[in-house]
């Protein structure tokens, strides 16, 4: 296949949709952030079913274990790196390759902040004995919480491999639409962590 | 790369290594077929072992603990691994046609949904070699698996798991593919009914699916990793385990039943020589049916005790899904309805299933009052009921479009009078296998019991009920008999196979290229090739194209690879509980074998190949002879 050079004046409006790859890619990932979204939704149902729940006597509860100042700077931490995607994507528009490969290296580094912040928390959790077998509660947690730091990481990987993979091809119609894809799928993982902050962190601490 | 379509004088190695690395849909569609139809024979051979322990009372031929392995085994496999996999083999070898694209949307993941499905589907029966197979029932429900002992349900949880991945991938792969790849002049509204049930079951596994991974996960981490999710010492709750599995396992009998129902609106008009009854309410049905479908799982729990404002909300809503249903066999009826029948043998299963499917529907209706059901609950009228459902309406829906789509698929026809044999034969013994079941059921007999004691007024019935099983049997091995003679018999090379076909897959000839249509066609109204026929159009129909560069996917082994790295890890996790030392290491490398061949697929470019102009005339010769194409 003929490789086209674009400039900025002969890159296409929504590029990312220019060809039939790209549209398909599209709908698939959205078609996938739904089934995803019902993934989430099982976990949740089950996390609020367990909230608490433990053997008796157990002294953890969602009151006296979560700190709402860590997932505070945790929640800023992704909100923002969901705002950097945006600007990659904003250069993508334009054909500034550079002005994307930068942004996107800013969002893979917050998003690896908000990691480390989660691996201390969990650390720490199961530091002072609330560990993944300890109760029905502690299961669900880590399962929750857990997996969307699963969608994190493959988030990560997904965008460290485009970054990597494209340094030396440009852009071009062909990779336009994995990055437009891996960032709806970045704004998704950051709306899920929108639901956790509320559900897990907030009414646990406030309700 | 083309010229693997011209050259036909191949290897056996050659041929293997195409299959293990093809993404062509219709050679996707046949390894389905031929994958669904093993797992559908051993299911079948489990149900005949049931059968004959249950043919005279106080029989001891098969153990307690084997019949609970065999009942768990033959509705897992039936439902997961043969019914499944069947109709993901006609919308593989159907859909694409029907809408004239060339291939599915992600070809790639097309062949790693088959992988997975099919390795997960192997792991699942492994387990009769390694200590025995899966006893909780199909259903599994958490507050007997957790404690059932040996790897069983292991083998259930990472089984299903792995293949439930591959159905999931599947389903997105259709969605999209039935939304962007339509030809040309292909509305929504003028999709061909198995396309738009396809589209519809997949919306319903995008959803269903899920809560069946969460669900499994957390059975798997519970027996495996120690965690407490449905152990009730430790704050855990079983009724997660029931609600999640039934939130998927209910629509799970709609993704089945939706696509033999599309099969059927295929068939009928066909052979009726009419256009459909009332399209319109046929989508509607359809759509409402799959929203429905997600409404009423917790009638499977009316003696869970939710409660009767839980019970009744669920019966009204099961109710409902009555009137779609019913929509559907009265447009069926009337499409038949002064038709100019012919009576073939897709069509034969097509008659057999109205009466048949509605029986199993007004028993549905039956359990759906709440108060019944605490009587009908766990009894064999339960089996009678999913069974007049499942084999009157899926595995009718599947034998008849094996006749009517082998054509197109092996390019030979099934045997006719052999085809009557067998309709009469399975339709016969099915009857006489679950009628008196009802009945049985109405008596009291409990479901899933390896014995009884005699003179309750139940041998009789059981014994009859045996018999029609056996005959169901041999109609099955008719049916495959049929099959082998077929690979013998002449290549059929023609188009329209039925004489009567409607819709764009009659248009092309068989053999069909790997391509698909050469050009792509235009699609000027409903069942299009009918109208092209009929408006005297030689060429089969009129092109949106002129003939030129044809794209194709690459083929790939990573599929395969990816999901033998998945087999492997399953491994590593059924072992972990006994404490070997391997486990972790096992489960590492398999899913670092998935990881990086998944890296490997990222950072490579596949652009994919064309097929220059001259290569597509010579494949055109050489498949229907000089000047012979289209």
């Amino acid at each position: 296949m003929e490789e086209t050079k674009f400039t900025p004046q002969t890159w296409p409006d929504r590029a990312e949709q220019a060809t039939q790859e790209g549209k398909n890619k599209l709908v698939g990932i959205w078609i996938f952030i739904c089934s995803d979204i019902t993934l989430f939704a099982s976990v949740f149902a089950t996390y609020l079913s367990l909230r608490n729940k433990g053997p008796a006597g157990m002294e953890f509860s969602t009151q006296n274990l979560f700190e709402l100042p860590l997932a505070f700077v945790m929640t800023m931490l992704l909100l923002t790196s969901s705002l950097t995607s945006v600007y990659a994507m904003y250069h993508m528009k334009n054909h500034n390759f550079k002005g994307v490969q930068l942004w996107m290296s800013i969002t893979v580094l917050l998003g690896l902040g908000f990691l480390a912040l989660e691996i201390y928390e969990f650390n720490h959790y199961v530091h002072i004995g609330f560990g993944y077998t300890q109760s029905a509660f502690s299961s669900a947690f880590f399962t929750l919480v857990g997996t969307h730091g699963l969608h994190v990481v493959i988030g990560l990987v997904w965008i460290v491999c485009l970054i990597v993979r494209n340094a030396k091809r440009g852009l071009n119609l062909y990779n336009a639409p994995k990055y437009y894809a891996a960032s709806i799928f970045w704004h998704f993982i950051d709306v899920v962590w929108v639901f956790i902050f509320t559900v897990v962190y907030l009414m646990g601490v406030l309700g | 790369m083309s010229s693997v379509a011209v050259s036909n004088k191949k290897g056996f190695g050659a041929v293997f290594w195409d299959y293990l690395t093809t993404v062509d849909h219709k050679k996707l569609g046949v390894m389905y077929l031929l994958a669904g139809t093993l797992f559908f024979a051993i299911a079948g051979f489990e149900a005949l072992l049931m059968r004959i322990q249950l043919m005279v009372p106080n029989n001891d031929f098969v153990s307690a603990g084997l019949f609970n392995q065999l009942l768990t085994m033959h509705g897992t496999t039936m439902l997961f691994l043969a019914a499944t996999p069947l109709l993901f083999g006609f919308m593989n070898a159907v859909v694409p046609l029907q809408i004239g694209a060339r291939d599915v949307a992600f070809p790639f993941l097309n062949s790693l949904g088959f992988w997975l499905f099919f390795l997960g589907a192997v792991f699942l029966h492994l387990s009769f070699f390694l200590g025995g197979a899966p006893d909780a029932g199909w259903t599994s429900y958490a507050s007997l698996s957790l404690y059932s002992p040996g790897h069983g349900i292991d083998f259930y949880v990472l089984g299903l798991q792995i293949s439930g991945a591959g159905t999931l991938i599947s389903g997105i792969n259709f969605i999209v593919t039935i939304i962007t790849m339509r030809a040309p002049g292909m509305t929504f509204m003028r999709m061909p009914l198995f396309t738009w049930t396809t589209l519809i079951t997949s919306a319903l596994i995008m959803f269903a699916f899920p809560p069946l991974t969460v669900g499994l996960f957390f059975m798997l981490v519970d027996r495996m990793f120690e965690a407490n999710f449905f152990d009730h010492t430790m704050g855990g709750n079983t009724i997660i385990w029931e609600h999640l599995f039934w939130i998927f396992g209910h629509p799970e009998v709609y993704i089945l039943v939706l696509p033999a129902f599309g099969l059927f609106s295929e068939i009928i008009p066909v052979f009726a020589r009419k256009r459909l009854f009332g399209y319109s309410s046929m989508v509607f049905a359809t759509i409402l049916i799959g929203f429905l479908g997600f409404m009423v799982w917790a009638h499977h729990m009316f003696t869970t005790g939710l409660g009767p404002t839980a019970n009744a909300i669920f019966a009204v809503a099961t109710m409902a899904i009555a009137v779609p249903t019913g929509m559907k066999v009265f447009n069926w009826i009337l499409t038949i309805w002064g038709g100019s029948i012919k009576v073939t043998v897709p069509m034969l299963w097509a008659l057999g299933f109205i009466p048949s499917f509605v029986a199993g529907g007004v028993t549905g209706v039956m359990q759906a009052t709440a108060p019944l059901d605490y009587q009908l609950h766990d009894s064999y009228f339960i089996v009678a009921h999913f069974h007049y459902v499942i084999v009157g309406g899926i595995v009718t829906a599947i034998f008849g479009s094996m006749h009517f789509y082998w054509p197109i698929m092996f390019n030979r026809a099934l045997g006719e009078k052999l085809g009557v044999l067998t309709f009469w034969t399975f339709f016969i013994g099915f009857h006489l296998t679950f009628f008196l079941q009802h009945f049985l059921g109405l008596m009291g007999m409990p479901r899933r019991v390896f014995t009884y004691q005699a003179n309750q007024g139940w041998d009789l019935f059981n014994f009859i009920s045996s018999i029609g099983a056996i005959l169901m049997a041999i109609g099955v091995i008719l049916l495959v008999l049929n099959i082998l003679i077929s690979i013998k018999s002449k290549p059929l090379n023609c188009r329209d196979y039925w004489e009567d076909g409607r819709s764009l897959e009659w248009a092309i000839k068989t053999p069909v290229p790997f391509y698909n249509f050469k050009q792509t066609p235009l699609v000027r109204g409903f069942d299009p090739y009918w109208l092209e026929k009929h408006e005297g159009n030689k060429e089969g129909m009129t092109y949106a194209e002129p003939l030129s560069d044809i794209h194709m996917p690459n083929n790939s082994i990573l599929p395969l690879i990816m999901s033998i790295g998945m087999f492997i890890a399953a491994f590593g996790a059924l072992y972990h509980p006994d404490g070997v030392s391997w486990s972790i290491p096992v489960i590492i490398i398999g899913l670092g074998i998935t990881v990086a061949s998944m890296i490997t697929r990222s950072v490579k470019d596949d652009l994919g190949f064309h097929v220059h102009v001259e290569e597509v005339i010579a494949t055109e010769e050489q498949l229907y002879g000089k000047g012979g194409n289209k």
